[in-house]
Order: structure tokens, then C-alpha cells, then sequence
């Protein structure tokens, strides 16, 4: 019963004594991260083949319809046609395509997105690696995404892709700065920047602290990773799917598996900033019981991400950058310099973190107040209703 | 093992770089200059400094690179892989860089490099931090100014002519 208890820590130190009968400790060392970065790489198939189900299911409900029901009950295999139906697809190469660039392109994004799982905490001592840099780490790997992006949609010698990786990039870029100021306010509460630590220090979920910067961060990584209402670049009716539109077969699997593998990665990322990651209760006496809150919590945020895909409409790629530019990187920088004020304050912990609520509240009206006003002036300069 | 991960790092960044400048497409270059930042990244991990790595990472293959591929991608004519290679300066150059590694070379064998000033402090980021605000807060703050002046310039050179 205590072996259950805390299952997954015990089942890794049973095998590791198991082998360490037999090999040598640098090899029990090499073998334990190979068997850990394999699961880790893996994450990202397993969330295409289940969010794919979960995200027809999910918006097809909110457009009023079923959504896949035909293949096995309830449609659940639906992500095993489509599979196959990649695999068996005809691999086509533009005629002046840069080869080696073009096969490698599919391989950096996954690799990209499969990264990104390394630092991720599914339990208390259940990580693939407790960086020391954590949260930092999580940022650097989109910049491998975007060389990949331009990689991409350079070799398919195709002026339409390339003009796709050029705002592909550029909406990565702008929507990197919000980001980093979001997570930066998180870690200056916490103190350091280990995301076991993040997860340990939250006793009080951060949403009800930071409420700014979980909603500047679940906005910075929708953009980031490519989704609705961001998706202008990859949307069928407006640029044919951008940057990978040459891309036929499996090398198309690899884009859509990296983007269902981002797209649970940073919501497992938000659950683990702002969420209290795998704290629940009776988590402290029952650890196997971390894991599954961590699932619930992630589920609970993939389902808010799919809604949204499935209400808002699609933004301009100018209105996109304005944004980022011109509201959330200040109403974050305001989040960052009031939360640095707050932090130097000798009160008690309860305190700091009622001012720091209220803080935000406050830059959030004043956002939204701002943001009113001026929809106003622009309706009124167009003659639109609203005026 | 350490000695061999290093060796085969070394490699990897060393031969990435001397393919930069071999290489004959340029926007290859651009890319194994890429692979040569991330050897560098690496070699800063095996030497206990992950936030340099990191930021490295963040800094140069992130954004310089992207500089740098764009750059390359607005001067089109450059790209051509059956321009001449060399111009009639060849030798001159070659000179000179032979001098330079000359001179490199006598530089870092005759140096007696002294071993570090100990152990690399676990909370090394707060130590950072620390010395960011402490010591070196001038050179902090002007590199701030120079960012805002970068940033101010880019606004104005990518205006719209009224």
C-alpha cells in the first residue's frame, strides 16, 4: 500500500536497483535518461492523438454539431485514421526546394515542441530535469521554433510560404516579450526560477495573486504557438497554410504534431505557473494522486484554449502586433515594476499577496478602460457602430 | 567523460564554423553559424553556467540569427552558388589572417591560465542578480540605454512617410 502510495517514485528506484545489479553506474545513469527523454519525447504524439478527438469533439459541440462519430465509439480513433491517412500520403518535393533544409525543418519544430516537456514538474521529484533555470528555458525553446519557422518556409521556394514565415516570425517574436515579463513576475514572487520550486511555493494557486499575468501569458503563448485567434498565418482561407504549405504527408505530420504537442505544453506550463502544477489535496500523503491533478488542471486549461479557438474570430496580422506591442507588453511591464515595488515591502506573505491581487486588478481595469476609449475614438473616426 | 562529451562538442562548433565560412550558399552559412551558437550554448552548460547558455541561446540564435537570416534574405544577389569565390585580394588576406593566427596562437599557449577561484556557488543566478545591481549597475544601465536607443531608432526608421 505505501508502494502505491507513492508509485511512480518507487517504481524508478526498484529499477534502478534492478539494473544497477548489472551495469556500471555511468550506463544505470545513461539508461534511466533514455528511457525518461523517450516518455518525454513521446508527449507530444500522445497529445495529438488525444486533443485532436478532444478539440473536433469540443468545437464541434460549440458549433452546434457531433463532430467525429463514426470511427469506434464516439469517434475516439478518429486520430488513428487521420494518422494513416498521413503516412500513406505521396511525399512531394518542390522542384527547386533546398533539400536538406526542407526535410529538416519538421524535425527542428518537433523538436521544439518535444524540448519543452524536459522541465515540466508532473509530480513532487517527478520531472525529466529540475533546471536551476527552468522558466528560462522554457522561453529559449521557442527561439528554435522560429529558426525552424524560417527554415521552413525559405526552402519550399515558394513566395507565399516565405511571406507566411516572415509574419510567422514576427508574431513570434513580438509575442516573446509578453511572455517573458509574465513568467518574470511569477519567478520574482517565487525567487527562483526551478519550476519544482515555482510548483512547491504555491500554496496559494497564483491565478488569485497574478491574475494579469495568467491572462498575459495564456494570450503570449496562444500567439505563440500558433492558434486561434492567432492563427492568421496557418488559416486555409487566408494564406493556405503559410509557412508549411508545401508540406505534404508525413512532413506535415510533424508541423501538426508540434502544434498539438505546443499547444499541451503550454498549458501544462500554465498549470504548473499559475495553477499550483500538481498540488491538490491530500497530494502531501498520497504523492501518486500529483500527476493526476496535474492532468486534470492541464485538461481544464486545454478546454479554455479550445474555447476560445472555437468563439473569437481571427485577428489581422497588424491588429495582432498591436497588440502585443501596444497593450500587453505595458499593462505586463506595470505587472512587472508593481509586483518589484510590492516584494520590497516588509509585510507578511498574506498581505504582500492581497496587494499584489489588487495591483493587478487595477492595471487590468485600467487596461480594459484604455482599450475602451480608444475603440471608441477609432468607431467614431470610421463611422462604425459603437460610437 | 567529461573530457570526451567536450571533445565531441568541440567539434561540433568547430566544424559548424569552419562550414559558415566554406559554405558557398550563404543562407547555409547563416544556418550552420546557427548550429556553431548552440555548441557555444553547450559548452557554457558543461562549464556550470546554464544561465549564460540560456541566454545565449535566447540572445543569439534567437534573435541575431533571425537578424542575420533576414539580412541575408533582403540581398538577394549574394546567394548566387556559381559567383567567383575569391576577388583578387585573396593574398593580402590570407596573409593577414595567417598573422592573426599567429599571433592568437602565441597568445593563448604562452598565457599560464590559472585555475578558476573555486567551486561555482549553487545559487549562482542570485548571484548574478546580485552583482547586477551591486558592482556593475553602470554598465547594466547604459546597456539599457542602448537598447531603448536601438528600439527608439527602429521606430523611426520603419515610420510611415506622412
Amino acid at each position: 500500500m505505501d508502494y502505491i502510495k507513492d508509485f511512480f517514485v518507487n517504481l524508478a528506484h526498484s529499477w534502478t536497483t534492478w539494473i544497477s545489479g548489472g551495469l556500471s553506474p555511468w550506463a544505470v545513469d545513461v539508461v534511466n535518461y533514455l528511457i525518461v527523454g523517450i516518455i518525454l519525447v513521446m508527449m507530444p504524439v500522445i497529445a495529438t492523438l488525444s486533443l485532436t478527438w478532444m478539440e473536433r469533439k469540443v468545437i464541434g459541440r460549440i458549433q452546434n454539431r457531433i463532430g467525429p462519430n463514426r470511427v469506434g465509439p464516439w469517434g475516439i480513433f478518429q486520430a488513428l485514421a487521420d494518422a494513416v491517412k498521413m503516412l500513406i500520403k505521396e511525399d512531394i518535393i518542390p522542384d527547386n526546394a533546398d533539400r536538406p533544409l526542407f526535410n529538416l525543418a519538421p524535425i527542428l519544430i518537433f523538436a521544439g515542441a518535444a524540448l519543452l516537456w524536459a522541465v515540466i514538474p508532473f509530480g513532487r521529484q517527478m520531472v525529466g530535469q529540475d533546471l536551476s533555470i527552468g522558466a528560462l528555458y522554457v522561453i529559449a525553446i521557442g527561439s528554435i521554433t522560429t529558426v525552424a519557422v524560417l527554415m521552413a518556409g525559405w526552402s519550399s521556394n515558394n513566395k507565399y510560404a516565405l511571406l507566411g514565415a516572415f509574419r510567422v516570425v514576427a508574431q513570434l517574436l513580438s509575442y516573446e516579450i509578453p511572455m517573458v515579463l509574465s513568467i518574470a513576475a511569477v519567478v520574482l514572487v517565487v525567487g527562483s526560477m526551478q519550476m519544482g520550486q515555482i510548483v512547491e511555493k504555491q500554496t496559494v494557486p497564483f491565478v488569485l495573486v497574478l491574475p494579469l499575468s495568467f491572462i498575459v501569458y495564456l494570450l503570449a503563448a496562444t500567439a505563440e504557438t500558433g492558434r486561434a485567434p492567432f492563427d492568421l498565418l496557418e488559416a486555409d482561407s487566408e494564406i493556405v497554410a503559410g509557412y508549411f504549405v508545401e508540406y505534404s504527408g508525413l512532413k506535415f505530420g510533424w508541423f501538426y504534431i508540434a502544434e498539438y504537442g505546443n499547444l499541451m505544453a503550454v498549458s501544462a506550463i500554465t498549470t504548473t505557473l499559475f495553477l499550483g502544477g500538481w498540488r491538490g489535496p491530500f497530494v502531501s500523503a498520497v504523492p501518486v494522486l500529483g500527476p493526476l491533478y496535474f492532468v486534470i488542471k492541464t485538461v481544464v486549461v486545454i478546454f479554455i484554449l479550445m474555447w476560445v479557438r472555437g468563439t473569437w474570430p481571427r485577428f489581422r496580422i497588424d491588429q495582432m502586433l498591436g497588440f502585443a506591442w501596444k497593450v500587453l507588453v505595458p499593462a505586463s511591464l506595470a505587472n512587472l515594476l508593481w509586483v518589484a515595488a510590492v516584494l520590497m515591502l516588509p509585510l507578511p506573505t498574506a498581505v504582500k499577496y492581497i496587494l499584489l491581487l489588487a495591483g493587478n486588478v487595477v492595471i487590468i481595469g485600467v487596461t480594459l478602460t484604455l482599450l475602451g476609449q480608444a475603440a471608441k475614438r477609432y468607431a467614431t473616426q470610421h463611422g462604425l457602430a459603437g460610437a | 567523460m567529461q573530457q570526451v562529451i567536450f571533445i565531441l562538442l568541440a567539434l561540433v562548433t568547430l566544424g559548424a564554423a569552419v562550414m559558415v565560412v566554406i559554405s558557398k550558399n550563404l543562407m547555409r552559412s547563416a544556418l550552420w553559424l546557427i548550429l556553431a551558437f548552440f555548441g557555444i550554448a553547450a559548452n557554457f552548460i558543461l562549464l556550470n553556467a546554464e544561465f549564460l547558455a540560456v541566454a545565449q541561446i535566447l540572445i543569439y540564435v534567437g534573435a541575431i540569427s533571425m537578424l542575420i537570416i533576414f539580412a541575408i534574405m533582403l540581398t538577394r544577389g549574394l546567394m548566387d552558388p556559381n559567383a567567383p569565390r575569391f576577388n583578387e585580394q585573396w593574398g593580402v588576406v590570407g596573409g593577414f589572417a595567417t598573422l592573426l593566427f599567429v599571433v592568437l596562437a602565441f597568445i593563448v599557449t604562452r598565457i599560464g591560465w590559472s585555475a578558476s577561484a573555486g567551486a561555482v556557488p549553487p545559487t549562482s543566478i542570485q548571484q548574478l542578480g546580485q552583482d547586477f545591481v551591486g558592482p556593475y549597475v553602470v554598465p547594466f544601465e547604459v546597456a539599457s540605454v542602448l537598447l531603448v536607443v536601438a528600439m527608439i531608432g527602429a521606430i523611426i526608421v520603419a515610420r510611415e512617410r506622412e
